[in-house]
């Protein structure tokens, strides 16, 4: 039984995933690997659906951390939302806050990423 | 996976170094803090804390190897929530790593050092025995307010 899993959706030219489940070092190599094979294809533009995670360690922030480099080298973003109080506490305990833009809701995120586009 | 109770508020449970146990040392952490007495929130962070260990001894002191021992002892007694965590893996020194200014190092996109920063800000007292060759423990504590 899988504690994790992503689902990727495409919003040209944004990309969603939608996370579910635990994130910690045992599932994080899974998202490594979506974020590396979205990268290969192209897609710098993500936003990360937080609606059903429940859980979050370092080994997970640090898949971010990963990878927002590269895909800000490359005119994108990633970008959060629909985060609950107890994933986002983690993240601001780290001071994520100041490096991602998190949004309370999916549309917003991709709404940013066409308005950066369109300007 | 082993698990053992000594008596009313000693218990202990004793994993292999993998990462595919690590859900199951939250729950027998998250189901102990629980019945301490703690909040929700507090619950998360106590198990939030002893998986960021866990992990680092999985990643760092046994190298990902996975057929090593990690042994967790549960001292819940007054108003003291007491976790020992010992492993037999490489020897660290914890006073020689700096802990990072978080604002400067996410800055910089660093990827690392964030379990031990989380583990310091989760918990009330993180103390670190290290015996070179033979054991290293590290002890997570939290007070019931």
């Amino acid at each position: 039984m899988s504690d994790f899993s992503i689902k990727v959706r495409n919003e040209n030219p944004v990309h969603v995933l939608e996370l579910k489940g635990y994130l910690d070092a045992h599932t994080a190599p899974k998202l490594e690997e979506t974020f590396q094979d979205l990268i290969n294809k192209g897609h710098h533009k993500i936003v990360v659906n937080c609606n059903d995670l429940s859980y979050i360690s370092s080994a997970g922030l640090g898949v971010f951390m990963a990878f927002v480099e590269d895909v800000r080298e490359q005119k994108g973003d990633i970008k959060f939302s629909n985060m609950s109080q107890k994933v986002y506490n983690v993240f601001d305990l780290l001071g994520f806050p100041l490096l991602y833009e998190i949004f309370k809701q999916e549309g917003e995120a991709i709404e940013k990423f066409n308005s950066v586009q369109s300007e | 996976m082993k698990q053992k109770t000594e008596s009313n508020n000693l218990k202990e449970l004793t994993i292999q170094s993998k990462t595919s146990y690590l859900n199951k040392v939250r729950a027998f952490i998250s189901d102990e803090a629980k019945k301490f007495g703690f909040s929700d929130d507090e619950v998360s962070k106590i198990t939030l804390a002893v998986d960021e260990a866990c992990t680092n001894i999985i990643k760092h002191a046994y190298k990902n190897a996975s057929n090593y021992p990690i042994h967790l002892r549960l001292k819940a007694r007054n108003n003291t929530f007491e976790i020992m965590i010992e492993d037999q893996g490489m020897p660290f020194e914890p006073d020689a790593i700096k802990m990072p200014d978080m604002k400067e190092h996410i800055k910089s996109y660093k990827r690392g050092g964030f379990g031990m920063y989380l583990m310091k800000s989760l918990m009330d007292k993180v103390e670190y025995k290290i015996q070179p060759g033979r054991k290293n423990r590290v002890i997570l504590t939290k007070y019931l307010q």
